[in-house]
């Protein structure tokens, strides 16, 4: 009897354990970014199931995959950050023959100067990152900085700044009339001094807004445009604004890593997204727009003039891309970042 | 004297803070399960009884994965801390204080004096190593990480276990000519055993419950129950989390109970 | 001593440490072992984007008290570092105390029961000892946000107009971890007054004695290696505590974990984190020196 039970758990400890199971795909996301019913869509058609684990910033996803041995296989960085995932040897080329819809990604999406050709990395979705306010709580101008860096008398204290690093240095550089990743030193000064100025006056510095403004726990915040969407499709008091100082244009890609090992898995999936119905299937859960071409026929109606989606004429040339700073721009950037963060 | 029912054991106003204490303890528990039973998606509005919620977090894959993960990792754990443990406490009990043996004491001990983020990040840093060297990201360490702070959750029941053993029954056992090992298997382990039962117990939820040190070492996908809820807590704060923790805290109950049961015995 | 009474007694220290070997190389292995690790971490060079180069480097010893200033290259003092700590170090003091005052009673009451009835309330203090710290903190989360019980309930009797801010500022942080520790301090402290021998209130109230006396003169002296264990209990997990900052601090309001673990996500260098941890261990650990030191020292005149 005792040496049944014993060799009954060695099976279970050594099927439990074991490193790669077939059929399994180890997706890397951002939290709340993924449609399931993508994943039940993609299941069905290849049998292979995926395992979705969360992160919440940039930075958080290149420090976990940077320790070594994470077990994921793909990863959704923002387009500043590719070319330093791509410098460091974490991902991989990508055998573009196993990826047959890669003909798919939009013109203006194929030859971004992150990723020429789309060798590394195939578009998730991409948004904006502005302003969020509840409007019972402030019915001013949402189309400012100032919600953050100069809040009003009725926001103090009622401000989240979500804690992604690069948005929010780019904000308040422009903000204080600069361009993002800028090197001139006095600028940067001022930049600093006006957030470490701002920071009493913000109440968090945390994600999750699209709940947590949804349920009127924050009242205003720095915000990406698709997550605030639907935050307001249940809170219809949240209004989503573009800064007229400058607000930022970014783009989310899937790469694939280097100790990745699924690979078979993986590009299936790579290949599965690029299909302009699945891409807008993820446009839809998520509220952003893709950078596949075609998908516009598949998306969800109330998308096509959502203020969140349709960025309003006047402050169309206002946007900037999100691009990867120099060196000195970054270090500046981070040791900003590190002294407000204290 | 004129305070017929003066109660030596009476202070005053201690007995309105014990109440107020369990009713304050109790109440923010209380008010998570009742809503978990909530028709409707407001954790403060009560909206109607339904068991939906219920539903919908067994029917969630990533609830039911990460539920299996927790108690598989707590039943290797448990296992293996309290074998451990067991031989741990015979060999530090009953026995002349050797050399070392403070320092016996202090490791097996040292989980409970550690703050867990020291311990989650030193974890981390050396599991990283090991996980880029051998290119393995399975269980193991995690069982590896939970059965070591459990040691000595297992160890001080089975401890006070043994120490309030009867050495008679053992010595009288020997005078029979039974050898060290048949006294062991015969007489000592089943007088233990309620203690053993009790360590494993204990070293079960323990590992269950553990947050931090799993949020630090879990690799891709290897999420347990209280690392899910900790990831949902930052976003969703619907009644789904509400159901998941009464199973949970079912689940604990239901431990403890047997738990207060094999202790009481021994007392009698 | 005979040279039979000599060779059993080594082999009864020999199987001391054989039977405690495999719990040792358990806990060194996955326990202990890697706090080296971390000391040596903490003299690297932090990697540009996390993990560590191997170079010597006290950065991450200075950078706890110190930071260099990027624009002049100066080194000045961080004050936002030493908030962190005094927040850590307040919030847990302020913990303990608050813990004891409400625990020390509720100890008592339960301790005062006949016996029968005692055990039920034991068991009745001991579930929220053991149920899940995130379920406590989930909790208090939902008791004390926006449209929580509590603001609900003050806004319907027309207590308060608007929701009183209560979750994401230190109030918070420190109503969670009272909430959440609050059963470590109540056991040990029964345990205490449970060998409390009652006859010794008698006899202090046949001399005539106040309550508040015989409190203060002969039950709290008495009790005290509970009231010390029920301390450590409390303050140490309070100084490291992570779950309940982060959850109910909203990021804003760091404590010394959270702070640490900022180190190894996006602040992106392990060697602070690694001293920080080493720092915080010692904190602990002088704390625990410091208050067997009083145990000890009041035994000896006892």
């Amino acid at each position: 009897m005792m040496k049944q039970t014993l060799a009954a758990l060695a099976l279970l400890m050594a099927s439990t354990t074991l490193a790669a199971a077939e059929g399994e795909l180890q997706l890397y996301n951002w939290g709340n970014y993924t449609s399931p019913e993508l994943l039940a869509k993609f299941e069905k058609e290849t049998g292979i199931k995926v395992i979705v684990t969360d992160y919440d910033s940039n930075d958080t996803a290149l420090a976990k995959i940077e320790a070594g041995g994470s077990g994921f296989d793909l990863v959704v960085p923002s387009a500043n950050y590719v070319p330093i995932w791509i410098e460091k040897g974490l991902v991989q080329e990508l055998d573009l023959s196993k990826i047959a819809n890669h003909k798919n990604i939009a013109a203006e999406w194929m030859n971004v100067d992150y990723d020429p050709g789309r060798k590394f990395s195939i578009p998730w979705q991409w948004g904006t990152t502005g302003m969020a306010v509840n409007q019972t709580a402030y019915s001013g101008d949402v189309n400012t900085s100032a919600i953050f860096l100069d809040p009003p008398p009725e926001l103090v204290g009622k401000v989240n700044v979500t804690p992604e690093m690069n948005d929010v240095l780019a904000l308040a550089t422009m903000y204080m009339g600069g361009a993002p990743c800028s090197e001139d030193a006095e600028l940067m000064k001022k930049v600093r001094d006006k957030l470490i100025e701002a920071k009493p006056k913000w109440q968090s510095m945390d994600y999750g807004m699209t709940e947590k403004m949804a349920a009127n726990d924050v009242m205003a915040s720095l915000y990406w445009n698709g997550a605030i969407f639907r935050a307001r499709l249940e809170n219809p008091e949240v209004k989503y604004g573009y800064p007229k100082e400058g607000y930022i244009l970014w783009m989310d890609q899937v790469m694939l890593l280097k100790d990745a090992q699924h690979v078979d898995e993986a590009y299936k999936f790579l290949d599965f997204i690029a299909v302009p119905e699945n891409a807008a299937m993820i446009s839809a859960f998520a509220r952003y727009a893709n950078g596949i071409a075609g998908s516009d026929a598949f998306m969800p109606d109330d998308m096509k003039d959502a203020p969140e989606i349709v960025i309003p004429a006047e402050l169309k040339d206002k946007g900037v891309f999100m691009k990867t700073c120099t060196g000195k721009a970054q270090d500046y950037i981070t040791a900003i970042w590190t002294e407000l963060q204290k | 004297m004129a305070d017929r029912s003066f109660s030596v054991a009476r202070l005053p106003g201690f007995t309105t803070t014990a109440m107020i204490v369990f009713l304050a303890l109790y109440l923010p528990i209380l008010t998570l399960v009742f809503y978990s039973f909530n028709a409707g998606n407001s954790v403060a509005v009560w909206q109607g009884f339904s068991l939906d919620w219920y539903r919908r977090a067994w029917a969630n894959d990533a609830v039911k994965d990460a539920t299996l993960r927790s108690l598989i990792i707590a039943v290797f754990a448990a296992i293996i801390a309290t074998t451990v443990a067991t031989m741990a406490a015979l060999g530090t009990t009953r026995r002349r204080a050797f050399k070392g043996q403070t320092f016996i004491y202090v490791m097996i001990n040292q989980p409970l004096m550690v703050p867990e983020i020291v311990t989650a990040v030193a974890l981390l840093i050396f599991f990283a190593q090991i996980k880029v060297f051998t290119g393995y990201t399975g269980l193991g360490y995690l069982i590896a990480a939970h059965s070591a702070f459990c040691v000595p959750f297992a160890y001080l029941p089975i401890r006070a276990r043994l120490e309030g053993m009867d050495l008679s029954l053992e010595t009288a056992a020997a005078d029979l000519y039974a050898s060290p090992w048949q006294t062991f298997r015969h007489v000592t382990l089943p007088l233990l055993l309620p203690g053993i039962i009790a360590g494993a117990m204990l070293a079960f939820v323990i590992s269950l419950d553990d947050v931090v040190i799993t949020e630090f070492v879990k690799s891709g996908g290897q999420d347990t129950l209280p690392t899910y809820m900790l990831g949902q807590l930052r976003r969703q704060l619907t009644p789904e989390i509400n159901a998941i923790s009464t199973g949970l805290l079912a689940l604990t109950v239901l431990l403890l109970t047997a738990f207060f049961l094999l202790t009481r015995k021994q007392d009698a | 001593m005979s040279a039979a009474e000599d060779a059993a007694r080594r082999t009864s220290d020999r199987n001391g440490w054989l039977l405690s070997t495999p719990a040792l190389v358990l806990l060194t292995l996955a326990a202990a072992g890697p706090l080296l690790i971390v000391v040596v971490y903490s003299f690297l060079s932090p990697g540009e984007y996390g993990n560590v180069v191997w170079n010597f480097n006290l950065d991450g010893w200075r950078g706890i008290l110190f930071s260099r200033d990027v624009f002049d290259d100066t080194l000045v003092l961080a004050d936002a570092h030493l908030t962190i700590f005094w927040r850590s170090v307040w919030l847990s003091i302020l913990t303990t105390v608050i813990t004891f005052a409400v625990g020390f009673p509720t100890a008592w009451f339960i301790a005062t029961r006949p016996p029968r009835q005692r055990t039920l309330w034991l068991f009745l203090i001991t579930i929220p000892f053991w149920t899940n710290l995130l379920i406590r903190t989930f909790a208090i989360n939902e008791v004390i946000r926006n449209e929580g019980l509590l603001n609900t309930l003050l806004m319907r009797t027309g207590l308060i107009d608007t929701p009183l801010q209560i979750i994401y500022t230190d109030t918070a942080v420190l109503i969670g971890m009272t909430y959440v520790y609050l059963p470590l301090m109540v056991l040990p402290l029964f345990a205490a007054i449970d060998r409390f021998d009652m006859r010794l209130l008698e006899a202090g109230y046949d001399l005539y004695a106040s309550r508040w006396n015989v409190l203060r003169r002969i039950i709290l002296p008495i009790v005290k290696p509970g009231i010390i264990a029920g301390s450590i209990l409390v303050f140490v997990p309070s100084l490291g505590a992570y779950v309940t900052p982060r959850i109910l601090g909203g990021g804003k309001n760091m404590m010394i974990g959270n702070f640490i673990e900022l180190q190894f996500g996006q602040g992106r260098n392990w060697p602070l984190g690694a001293a920080l941890s080493v720092t915080l261990l010692v904190i602990v650990t002088v704390a625990l020196l410091v208050y067997v030191r009083f145990a000890n020292k009041d035994q000896g005149h006892g």
